[in-house]
């Protein structure tokens, strides 16, 4: 497994870039037959009706962002999944029970009612599984999934043999076909995305205690259980709000996609959580407002699309975790550490050489292994800088050079010294080349250390590294 | 039958190797930005129980992982017998730490040692009676055939390692590699345990192991290499686990340890 | 109930559906992705609308061409972002099949200018029409659907059969499969290309919502009542077939006890297979409700019998015995019942046997004592409270042990020869 999380995903990553490609074709190919000034009419907010839809949704995607955030990190993300399938049942039994009680059936608030009490069970059925077996956190979510799923499915089946009535709009909530929202909607969606936002920001200190460590939290006298039932039935909630947003299916990226895209930012989980919230919201509004400009685009949609857009936005350059940040920082580790390797060598075999002998990429290659073309690479890179220059026979330093190589030697062997002498612990965030020892240690201990080296540099003409006591046991004829 | 993707028994000749099993020539290991292993530049002798040790976060583990190419690396190279890992990938057993693998997975003990078996029984082969016999007296030799068939999740801590040791003798490798296999044992399994490993070596086997009691260390290895991000020495134990060397790896003076750690954590937050 | 050719029909189809999935479904059970049915159920769909914007047609050829390729994308995607992003397996799975879906809804928009291409109909056949799709083979006439369905329970049949142990050890411990030369990563494409398959060739056929239910309710009701991979197999085919044959026959009769017509069997499979797992919940032996219930009651009862017999002893060596701590009469009673006890004169005494018993009770205690004092450094009042609780849990075995590590040295290593020569 770690071998896998090691190599380099470059296969993954032609796939993202191609899915890039794909997301901008199909919002090219739409946008390319509209005209644009319809955009420009809903983003500057003059129509009532699409302020209240995108505002709506703005609220739902900070809702789901932050609930979401909690979701994710304690890796149930797919919790939504379960729950939001489980409300099909309901939904069915509900237009049903309407039926019978001689209405259309599609009255939606009775809909929502009946998709939120049987996520209810759901998320009760999910809590009883886990409670009685030891089975893994995503077998149970598809059991419940897919139980409740089949009985809806099932019902669904009952219910278009009836004569009666015709449930030919039920598979929009499935779907998300939605394709724009009144005013009514939105209020709704707001409302309860208010409530969903203000219990957040509430229970925030405790959220964060379970999503960290939840036996501490248990042994601190936290009720677990309870904070545990409030946050799924939060999940509950956000999920049947946004079955009228985008769907039974597409509620579920609201609540994974934005605190997903959010963990490539930050590590910090109070800026993960409003960052979250933020491009949940921006994912809601602009998702709506496009599609109230092109009607015959399907809400959901777009603001799924969106959402992904900015993960896959996030996923390349995020700032903590991104491919190409991390890309980068690999490379310049890389490049710094051979640079900073060759000048020390470059130092030291010409510490033993008469003054002014050029130095060999052959001596230097003795003195440390070099990996294929890493050692011609780093000189010409210190060529470049005017660190060390090519002569007859060889390189040498520059006075630049020389300078600097010295003062990097002398860190270096401190800092080793340092080690050596006064840390117990491995200082795992000390980097000997780039951290200059003074600023890290202050100059009392400099003074120590460098009393120290000098002792050591008095006997032999060369001050050694002290690092050659391990010298490599000799085996054979290597 | 011969068929193209059938592994070979054996590579070719490690026994008289003119190389050294492992040899590691200066590896630096970096996690995130900065290197957790300075210039690791030694050779494993063959035939020896070689010890590890250093303090928590002193890159034990990473440098295993680093030798078998499971973590990058930012420079150096490792040879097995001067060449490549992947030509002697089947000289190579690794016991990973306990808690790497999920020990709730279907499978009962003696299914778990077979594993050990299966690059010899090869692709699209079955499991044989012979295999699992073999894998039993792996079993008994780490006195657990009594619990052959029990489901894994039902073991205790240090029957697990005891399972994951069988597996490594039934793997029959020349170089193994075991990450802090006596963590968590109780005394009874540790015996075992060692015994085990000086078999190994008697046998001509390579072993590093990654250890924490220090109190054990003389009596247990021959060899000892000792890490505090870069190698403080390695070498005999006789020669190398001394109190000096001690002293560098873990440090002398402990009341500087508090200021410098403060001092680290302040450069931390700039 | 009426039943037909055209249920018998109907039902081997679905039997054979329900077996290629569960087989895929203990392999995904054990990489802890069991929901990829379901986010492949889902991400087809973009496959299916494209195919038909490329080809303009209906034609169910490119449609399953297509079909398949995005299962297989959803599954490499999945996989890339996890690996590449460090993202949570699971997560990066609801990301990428909810996009995909969502670029489905898109692009059937866009098709639906031209034709109405309902993903439902399409993209979700239904167990009720498979009899009537057929195709002459040989003379004989057969369903297209039940051919499709055994020739890809055949096929993943094979290949579990050939590859069943580089599956196991690429699950269970892919560092050593890597050592051992096999390629974990590899198998694991090779199962997601399998699962992409065997789901879009049983949607077209039989509905998702069966591929759904199957490829997870018959392997973790399986893991409930086996330990062991191989069993695990067997268990969920048989309960695979078992709740195929169950829901079809739901179907038929339950709607009709509420007075309606007959309902989708697909939705019913899922049901019944809902409810073998939930029997499976209740009796496992061992891990179940009921097992669980039953072991927390003997012990409770031990623990009283134990305690009271100490009581007993306790008195009968002439202890004064606070009111509290006389065993009560129904106590009592259960002693005489297994012969520990007897009463005579209104006084109950222990019986030799129960002496005995009662000795070994004392006997557990005070090792425990010793040896969490001795051993595990803990103040005596503290090891006395915890020896109350664990000499009702010692085992002849653990008795041994301790009375082993209470009273002797420790051994020093036997060094027997455990490598065989090379």
């Amino acid at each position: 497994m770690t071998a896998q999380r090691q190599s380099r995903g470059s296969p993954s990553f032609g796939l993202l870039v191609a899915l890039v490609g794909v997301l901008a074709f199909i919002a090219l190919t739409v946008c390319a037959e509209s005209a644009t000034p319809a955009l420009w009419r809903i983003f500057s907010l003059r129509d009532y009706n699409t302020r209240v839809v995108m505002g709506g949704t703005g609220l739902l995607g900070v809702a789901c962002g932050v609930i979401g955030t909690f979701m994710v990190l304690r890796k149930k993300a797919l919790l939504g999944d379960a729950i939001s399938h489980a409300t099909l049942p309901g939904i069915a039994i509900a237009f049903w029970v309407m039926v019978a009680a001689g209405g259309t059936g599609k009255y939606l608030p009775g809909l929502l009612l009946g998709a939120a009490v049987s996520g209810v069970l759901g998320m009760g059925a999910i809590l009883l599984v886990r409670h009685h077996t030891r089975l893994p956190e995503d077998a149970i979510l598809g059991i419940v999934l897919s139980i409740f799923f089949g009985a809806g499915v099932a019902i669904l089946g009952v219910i278009q043999k009836m004569s009666t009535a015709s449930a030919a709009g039920l598979e929009t909530f499935i779907y998300g076909k939605t394709a724009s929202m009144l005013g009514e909607d939105g209020r709704r969606i707001a409302w309860a995305a208010g409530v969903l936002i203000a219990i957040s920001v509430l229970l925030f200190k405790e959220f964060r205690a379970l999503c960290f460590d939840a036996g501490f939290a248990r042994a601190q006298g936290w009720p677990i259980r309870t904070l545990d039932a409030v946050m799924m039935g939060m999940v509950v909630t956000a999920t049947v709000i946004g079955l009228q947003a985008v769907g039974l299916i597409l509620v579920i990226a609201l609540l994974i996609i934005p605190p997903s895209a959010a963990r490539f930012w930050t590590e910090d989980l109070g800026i993960l959580v409003w960052l979250a919230a933020g491009l949940g919201a921006l994912s809601g509004v602009v998702g709506s407002g496009v599609s109230a400009a092109f009607p015959e685009l399907p809400a959901g949609g777009v603001i799924v699309l969106v959402a992904s857009s900015v993960f896959v936005v996030s996923l390349l350059f995020g700032r903590a975790r991104g491919l190409v940040f991390r890309a980068v920082t690999h490379l310049w580790l890389e490049v710094r550490i051979t640079r900073q390797n060759a000048l020390r060598s470059l130092f030291e075999v010409s510490e033993r050489h008469s003054a002014g002998e050029p130095v060999t990429e052959k001596a230097l290659r003795e003195v440390r292994y070099w990996r294929g073309m890493q050692l011609h690479r780093a000189l010409r890179r210190l060529e470049r800088e005017d660190r060390v220059c090519r002569v007859l026979g060889g390189w040498r330093l520059t006075p630049d050079g020389h300078e600097e190589a010295q003062r990097m030697v002398r860190n270096h062997r401190l800092w080793e010294l340092y080690l050596i002498h006064h840390a117990a612990v491995a200082p795992s965030h000390v980097d000997r080349d780039a951290d200059l020892i003074e600023h890290v240690l202050g100059h009392e201990m400099v003074v120590e250390l460098e009393k120290l080296l000098d002792a050591t540099v008095a006997e032999p003409a060369v001050p050694e590294s002290p690092h050659p006591i391990a010298a490599p046991v000799e085996e054979g004829g290597t | 039958m011969m068929l193209p993707w059938k592994m070979s028994g054996q590579p070719a000749g490690p026994e008289h190797s003119p190389y050294a099993p492992v040899s590691i020539h200066d590896v630096t290991v970096a996690y995130h930005r900065k290197p957790v292993l300075w210039d690791v530049d030694l050779d494993l002798p063959e035939g020896k129980l070689v010890g590890v040790i250093g303090p928590n976060g002193a890159g034990k583990s990473t440098l295993i992982k680093a030798i078998l190419g499971l973590v990058p690396t930012a420079s150096g190279e490792v040879k097995f017998y001067g060449g490549t890992l992947r030509k002697h990938r089947a000289l190579v057993g690794y016991v990973p730490q306990r808690e790497s693998v999920d020990w709730d997975f279907p499978v009962s003990a003696l299914d778990v040692v077979a594993m050990g078996l299966y690059r010899r029984i090869g692709w699209f082969r079955r499991i044989r009676r012979t295999h699992y016999e073999e894998a039993t007296k792996a079993l008994a030799r780490v006195g657990m055939d009594s619990l052959a068939l029990r489901q894994i999740s039902q073991l205790s801590g240090g029957q697990q390692q005891r399972v994951f040791l069988a597996r490594a003798l039934a793997q029959d490798a020349q170089i193994y590699f075991m990450d802090e296999p006596l963590v968590g044992v109780d005394a009874a399994t540790e015996r075992v345990i060692i015994a085990l490993l000086r078999e190994l070596r008697n046998a001509g086997r390579t072993v590093v192991v990654v250890h924490h009691d220090l109190q054990s260390v003389a009596e247990y290895f021959d060899h000892v290499i000792m890490l505090n991000t870069r190698v403080v020495a390695a070498g005999p134990t006789a020669e190398v686990f001394t109190q000096d060397n001690l002293l560098k790896t873990y440090g002398g003076r402990l009341t500087l340890l508090d200021e410098a750690a403060h001092a680290v954590a302040r450069t931390g937050q700039r | 109930m009426n039943w037909t050719l055209l249920d018998t029909w109907m039902l081997a189809t679905g039997i054979f559906s329900a077996l290629s999935c569960a087989l895929l479904g203990n392999f995904l059970f054990v990489r802890r992705l069991s929901l990829m049915g379901d986010a492949i159920s889902h991400a087809v769909l973009p496959g299916l609308a494209a195919a038909f914007l490329i080809t303009g047609s209906r034609d169910s050829g490119p449609m399953l061409m297509g079909a398949v390729i995005a299962g297989v994308l959803t599954a490499v995607l999945t996989q890339g972002i996890a690996h590449a992003g460090k993202v949570e397996e699971s997560t990066s799975m609801g990301i990428v099949f909810t996009t995909l879906f969502a670029v489905g809804l898109l692009l059937i928009v866009r098709a639906a200018d031209r034709v109405d291409l309902d993903p439902s109909c399409v993209l979700y056949g239904s167990l009720e029409l498979t009899p009537l799709d057929t195709i002459r083979i040989g003379g004989m006439t057969l369903p297209r659907a039940f051919l499709v369905n055994t020739s890809v329970f055949a096929v993943n049949a094979a290949i579990v059969w050939l590859l069943f142990k580089e599956f196991m050890i690429g699950a269970f411990d892919p560092m050593l499969a890597v050592t051992q030369g096999f390629r974990p990563r590899w198998m694991h494409q090779l199962l997601m290309a399998l699962v992409a398959l065997t789901a879009v060739a049983c949607f077209e056929t039989v509905g998702s919502i069966l591929v759904v239910a199957m490829l997870i309710v018959p392997a973790a009701t399986a893991r409930l009542l086996s330990s062991r991979l191989p069993a695990m197999l067997g268990l969920s085919l048989a309960i695979a077939a078992g709740s195929a044959i169950l829901g079809h026959l739901g179907a038929l009769t339950i709607p009709r006890l509420f007075g309606f017509e007959d309902t989708t069997t697909s939705g019913m499979m899922a049901v019944a297979a809902g409810a073998m797992f939930f029997l499976a919940l209740i009796f496992a032996p061992g891990s179940g409700v009921l097992a669980h219930a039953r072991n927390q009651l003997s012990l409770r009862r031990r623990i009283e019998n134990e305690d009271a017999l100490a009581a007993l002893y306790r008195r009968g060596e002439g202890m004064e015995l606070a009111t509290a701590e006389l065993p009560s009469p129904r106590l009592l009673h259960r002693l005489e019942r297994r012969g520990f006890a007897a009463e005579s004169a209104g006084v109950w005494q222990l019986t030799p046997r129960g002496k005995e018993e009662a000795e070994s009770v004392i006997h557990a205690h005070v090792l425990w004592e010793r040896f969490l004092v001795d051993h595990a450094n803990m103040r005596v009042d503290h090891a006395h409270q915890s020896s109350e609780r664990l000499e009702h849990v010692t085992t002849p075995e653990m008795r041994e042990v301790l009375a082993e590590t209470v009273e002797k040295p420790v051994t020093p290593p036997s060094d027997g020869s455990i490598l065989p020569p090379r």
